[in-house]
């Protein structure tokens, strides 16, 4: 168990290490690693390999938003309906069920604040049982997944000591 | 050093071999250091807490010269959890200004004028000045890498002479990485015995031992008596920046020990004593992570050394590794050198850690994945250029 959960942190933190290189790191040999990957894939513990991407150092034009939504649970589904509901869109980018004074928070990725503001009043606030949005434009990010994408604290130990 | 002033003792002991290479490095831009001694990890956020919640309660006074008894007895506790030692928290276990300190008052205690102690190389640097400050004198004993890096019974024996006094035991070592097993330790307990040595076991890295347990030679049947073990909290919790430290050793060592310690330091920081005992109590979780971390790093950098085509001695221990780069023809600091200049990555020579050194290198494995697997790559290309 411990060293699956080894290769899922592992890939977790660089999706593109090679079988090898997590076999070298892990102690296991390559094919133990191909094993429990290919496993970890059937069982859908592993989804997709992405890369975090500093957008605003592309040309591309991005503009997220973190969208806070009341809705009211429907009979015998609770919230599931309308959270998949909601994250059919392809501008949503995640959907989470949240303890507090909203029941959703829904990302939404667009090119311009006007193309998410669109998108909430027409596509999302009409959704039945919505009740109520509120929208919070991400203007600056950090940290991102245990990532700075400022230049974050910097490795403050003298370069050579005994 | 032209000041007449100074005393003979400190004139005569060398410039260290690190300092030399340190300002070459600090007047570098740009470089990946995989020079450094001490982990990547920041303490674990509860230490930190609680030296704050302690300073905000006004914790800012002396404690008494052996360290606050809560903190020795957690020692005490974490020693018999560890490795199956037991020492009196009262009388037996007394908290200092780091394990340097500790390696200090240890050689302080034992040593006459022209006393003999033993210095496995290579290995740390402070062990023979310190001999020297205390009018003692160290001898080196050569470990190889065909052994391991341990010190073997024929090893010791031919070292020991009537004015031996003492065997310093830096294991896991730094910075070949060895580690002394249980049988290793067994087959030079005896002559150890036979000629009243007294050892001086240095176990600072010991939660940093990657094959089995690490065991202390004071565990050993007999040898208690004859052993002063130096650790501390630098390398186990990441706390290298508080300079806590802790020696166990019988009554009669810790008291002349002690002696020394409260004109010279009087007690380590308050603030620190107090956070390590939740560091004991609070952070085995922490400690479990960062072994294994390392663990994974240290494979990966072994490997990626022997791949370019280093011949690299398994470390079992610490975090480094000690390649050799003899089939270069150059000397350790030749290699060094055009490393940092070439390829811009500090790493530290061999012969810095004393004689037998030269021929190899230092490598810290104290860095995250990414920046090894970085740093393989500028070795790999440096090394295609020089073999």
């Amino acid at each position: 168990m411990s060293k699956k959960m080894d290769i899922i942190e592992l890939l977790n933190e660089n999706s593109r290490l090679t079988d090898n290189q997590i076999s070298v790191i892990t102690g296991l040999s390559e094919d133990e690693v191909k094993e429990i990957i290919k496993n970890l894939e059937e069982e859908k513990v592993l989804l997709k390999y992405s890369t975090l991407v500093n957008w605003e150092k592309t040309e591309k034009e991005v503009v997220r938003a973190l969208i806070d939504v009341r809705v009211t649970p429907q009979q015998g589904q609770g919230f599931n309906a309308i959270a998949e509901r909601i994250g059919q869109y392809d501008e949503v980018k995640s959907v989470s069920l949240i303890s507090g004074g909203y029941d959703l928070s829904v990302e939404v990725e667009g090119k311009t604040m006007k193309e998410i503001a669109i998108f909430v009043a027409e596509r999302l606030a009409p959704i039945d049982g919505v009740l109520s949005t509120t929208t919070h434009f991400i203007l600056k990010r950090y940290k991102q997944d245990g990532v700075f994408f400022t230049d974050g604290p910097e490795d403050k130990r003298l370069v050579v000591t005994p | 050093m032209n000041n007449k002033y100074i005393s003979d003792v400190v004139k005569n002991i060398p410039p260290s071999g690190i300092r030399k290479f340190f300002d070459l490095v600090t007047n570098s831009r740009d470089i990946i250091s995989l020079g450094v001694g001490e982990p990547d990890f920041v303490t674990p956020w509860t230490v930190r807490k609680e030296a704050i919640d302690v300073l905000d309660r006004g914790a800012t006074t002396y404690t008494s010269n052996l360290g606050l008894l809560e903190l020795r007895e957690a020692v005490s506790f974490f020693l018999k959890n560890h490795y199956d030692l037991n020492y009196d928290a009262e009388n037996e276990i007394m908290i200092t200004v780091g394990a340097s300190e500790a390696i200090d008052l240890a050689l302080r205690c034992l040593i006459n004028n022209g006393d003999e102690v033993l210095v496995p190389v290579p290995s740390y640097v402070s062990y023979s000045p310190c001999i020297e400050l205390t009018r003692g004198v160290p001898i080196y004993v050569p470990t190889y890498e065909k052994n391991n890096f341990i010190i073997t019974p024929d090893d010791l024996k031919s070292k020991i002479t009537s004015k031996t006094k003492a065997l310093i035991l830096p294991y896991p070592n730094n910075p070949t990485g060895a580690i002394m097993k249980k049988e290793d330790l067994e087959a030079i307990k005896d002559i150890i015995i036979e000629h009243d040595l007294i050892v001086i076991s240095d176990e600072i890295y010991s939660e940093l031992t990657y094959d089995g347990k690490h065991v202390s030679i004071a565990s050993l049947p007999d040898m208690k008596e004859r052993t002063i073990v130096l650790n501390g909290f630098s390398k186990a919790f990441a706390m290298t920046g508080w300079r806590l430290g802790y020696i166990a050793a019988e009554h009669s060592f810790i008291e002349a020990m002690n002696k020394i310690h409260q004109y010279t330091t009087i007690c380590a920081p308050i603030m620190a004593q107090y956070a390590g005992i939740k560091a004991i109590y609070e952070c085995e979780d922490d400690i479990e992570k960062m072994r294994k971390t390392y663990d994974q790093r240290r494979r990966l950098i072994v490997n990626g050394f022997r791949e370019i085509g280093f011949g690299c001695f398994e470390p079992k221990g610490a975090f480094y590794i000690f390649p050799s780069i003899k089939k270069t023809g150059l000397s350790s600091q030749e290699f060094c050198e055009r490393l940092l200049k070439e390829e811009k990555i500090a790493v530290v020579p061999g012969d810095a850690f004393g004689p037998g050194g030269d021929g190899y290198i230092r490598v810290s494995y104290a860095y995250s994945i990414d920046k090894i697997m970085k740093a393989l790559e500028r070795i790999e290309r440096f090394a295609k250029k020089i073999f």
